[in-house]
């Protein structure tokens, strides 16, 4: 319980922030917005690190797999956003 | 290394993310936002990689770390380079997938190598679990449907349907209390990321072609709440932070979504609109000898003596590539002196802005890309409206007729503006599948075509013209 509290407490607090902020993303970006959140949604990648170095040979290739994976959901997630947001020019 | 030190850095790159998202709240810090969300994340797995679990596990645990992000960043970065910008539903669809199922692997690989979980970290692991691999098959399901490779773009229902996703939840989560009870039960584990991955199958299957925008930003949401339970797993701060900031995200698009189309999430997600037996109108009576054609010639020569342009794109824009040609059609008008605004429905496309990213691709100024509510009030001043492959998103019924399935939706106006041309290859309906009377309406006149020919064609005559 002495560490589940504290984390509830945050969780609840970034879920509230996260909807403060989000709300007043415009209906122009919402295709970014959506790549670029899963982007940071691969912050599962840094678990997976932790468990690759684990001993047990099972959670080795269970992290392994997850850490290819969340790596793709970073790399790609960052650079498609990257990509899209380029072309959202003003003339002139 | 100091692991006051790393949650520190944690907490730097937890910033950086929120200033990120920030930076997406207008297109020209955009991109700035985007490159402080990557370093955040460049923090975050240093940070990591210092932590003396990962620093000190010698080099094949280092070796492993390494070839994962090797592999996985290739793939990424080849993707996102590769990827044709009319895919972005599909490429979303792919990461969400990939996000959700990473989170369910690390959840399964603490899993085997904790010897006495605590029970909070056992219940995360349930949660990840179940989350992560409905997220994945759903997601998987929704880039097939969008491919249109094995499943069809209609919804896909059968009865007893909810019941037994009710079941299969049921049993998901009942794997999930003997896991709880007993963690060194890994067979629990395997049996409930089986259950939950029919269950995402299908709870994603009864979802059409057109509510796609709805099942991706919900999918979204899943794939940062699957994220956020495994930080539960792991105690890690960072990891909640995220992961509540993406399902926040997510939970914000999918209502707008809905709103967009005035039904309920349930609705959506039981793909109701066409199991519903509405009356249906009868198309005959609507169309029979209202409907009026036109040719490329005959809407040039309204478009030269128009002020004032509204383009409406919808999907068939981008199921013909069209949008290239259409940004030609409206800088000939723009250097005749012409306004030219292209008019954007939420739901429009597949997934939340899909049409906004198409237009922006073709090197249309952002200013230009309206909104609903913002270009709603001006279709009366309006000369011409162009609707490209739009059906439900400007059909009048939803306005008027409170019996038809898309009643209350909120449509563009598009039918009070002097003229209106209807660029379709047939007088088929759209997903909601009822008839259209905008295209009988005494303004409207219809081009019976693919979006990217009639644009081309219309583009020559109005050239040939001046």
């Amino acid at each position: 319980m002495d560490t589940l509290l504290p984390l509830l407490t945050i969780f609840t607090l970034a879920v509230f922030l996260g909807w403060e902020i989000i709300t007043k993303v415009p209906p122009l970006l919402h295709t970014p917005l959506m790549s670029g959140s899963n982007a940071i949604s691969g912050i599962t990648i840094i678990g997976a690190m932790l468990s690759a170095t684990s001993s047990n040979p099972i959670a080795v290739w269970l992290a392994f797999a997850a850490l290819v994976l969340a790596t793709i959901n970073v790399v790609g997630g960052f650079m498609v956003t990257n990509r899209m947001l380029s072309m959202f020019k003003k003339k002139n | 290394m100091d692991n006051g030190l790393i949650n520190l850095i944690y907490l730097c790159a937890s910033v950086l993310f929120v200033l990120g998202i920030r930076g997406l709240t207008h297109p020209r810090t955009a991109i700035r936002g985007n490159r402080l969300g990557a370093t955040g994340m460049l923090l975050a797995v240093i940070a990591t990689s210092l932590d003396s679990q990962v620093f000190g596990a010698g080099a094949g645990g280092l070796g492993v770390i390494l070839a994962g992000i090797a592999l996985g960043g290739g793939i990424g970065a080849t993707l996102a380079l590769r990827i044709q910008l009319t895919a972005m539903p599909e490429m979303v669809a792919l990461l969400n997938a990939f996000g959700g199922v990473a989170s369910a692997l690390v959840a399964g690989a603490v899993l085997v190598e904790a010897s006495a979980p605590s029970t909070q970290s056992v219940v995360a692991m349930v949660v990840s679990g179940i989350i992560g691999s409905v997220t994945f098959w759903g997601s998987l399901v929704a880039f097939d449907k969008l491919r249109g490779l094995l499943l069809p773009d209609a919804p896909v229902t059968f009865p007893g349907q909810q019941v037994l996703n009710l079941v299969l939840a049921l049993v998901a989560l009942g794997c999930g209390a003997a896991l709880v009870i007993d963690p060194s039960m890994t067979e629990a584990y395997v049996a409930l990321v089986v259950v939950a991955s029919v269950l995402g199958v299908l709870l994603t299957i009864p979802i059409g072609g057109a509510d796609m925008p709805v099942a991706i930003a919900l999918l979204n949401s899943y794939s940062g709440l699957a994220a956020a339970s495994t930080g539960f797993v792991l105690n890690n701060n960072i990891l909640i932070i995220t992961g509540s900031l993406v399902g926040a995200s997510g939970i914000i698009l999918t209502m707008i979504m809905c709103k967009a189309m005035n039904r309920s999430l349930v609705n959506v997600l039981v793909g109701a609109i066409a199991a519903s037996d509405v009356k249906k109108t009868d198309a005959d009576k609507v169309y029979e000898g209202r409907v009026k054609q036109t040719s490329a010639e005959e809407v040039a020569m309204l478009l030269e003596t128009a002020t004032r342009v509204v383009i409406v794109p919808g999907y068939g824009l981008a199921v013909s590539q069209a949008q290239h040609q259409v940004r030609d059609l409206a800088n000939l008008l723009e250097s005749r002196g012409v306004t030219v605004e292209y008019a954007i429905h939420p739901v429009a496309g597949r997934m939340p802005g899909h049409m906004n990213v198409l237009l922006a691709e073709a090197d249309v100024d952002y200013d230009k890309l309206k909104d609903m509510d913002t270009i709603n009030p001006s279709f009366g001043q309006t000369d011409v409206s162009i609707v490209i492959g739009a059906n439900d998103i400007v059909n009048p019924d939803a306005r008027t007729d409170p019996q038809s399935p898309i009643a209350g939706m909120p449509i563009l106006d598009v039918d009070k503006s002097t003229s209106v041309i209807v660029i379709k290859r047939s007088l088929s309906p759209g997903f909601a599948g009822v008839p259209n009377p905008l295209f009988a309406a005494d303004n409207t006149l219809m081009l019976f075509d693919d979006a990217k020919k009639a644009v081309v064609d219309l583009t020559a005559a109005l050239k040939e013209s001046g």
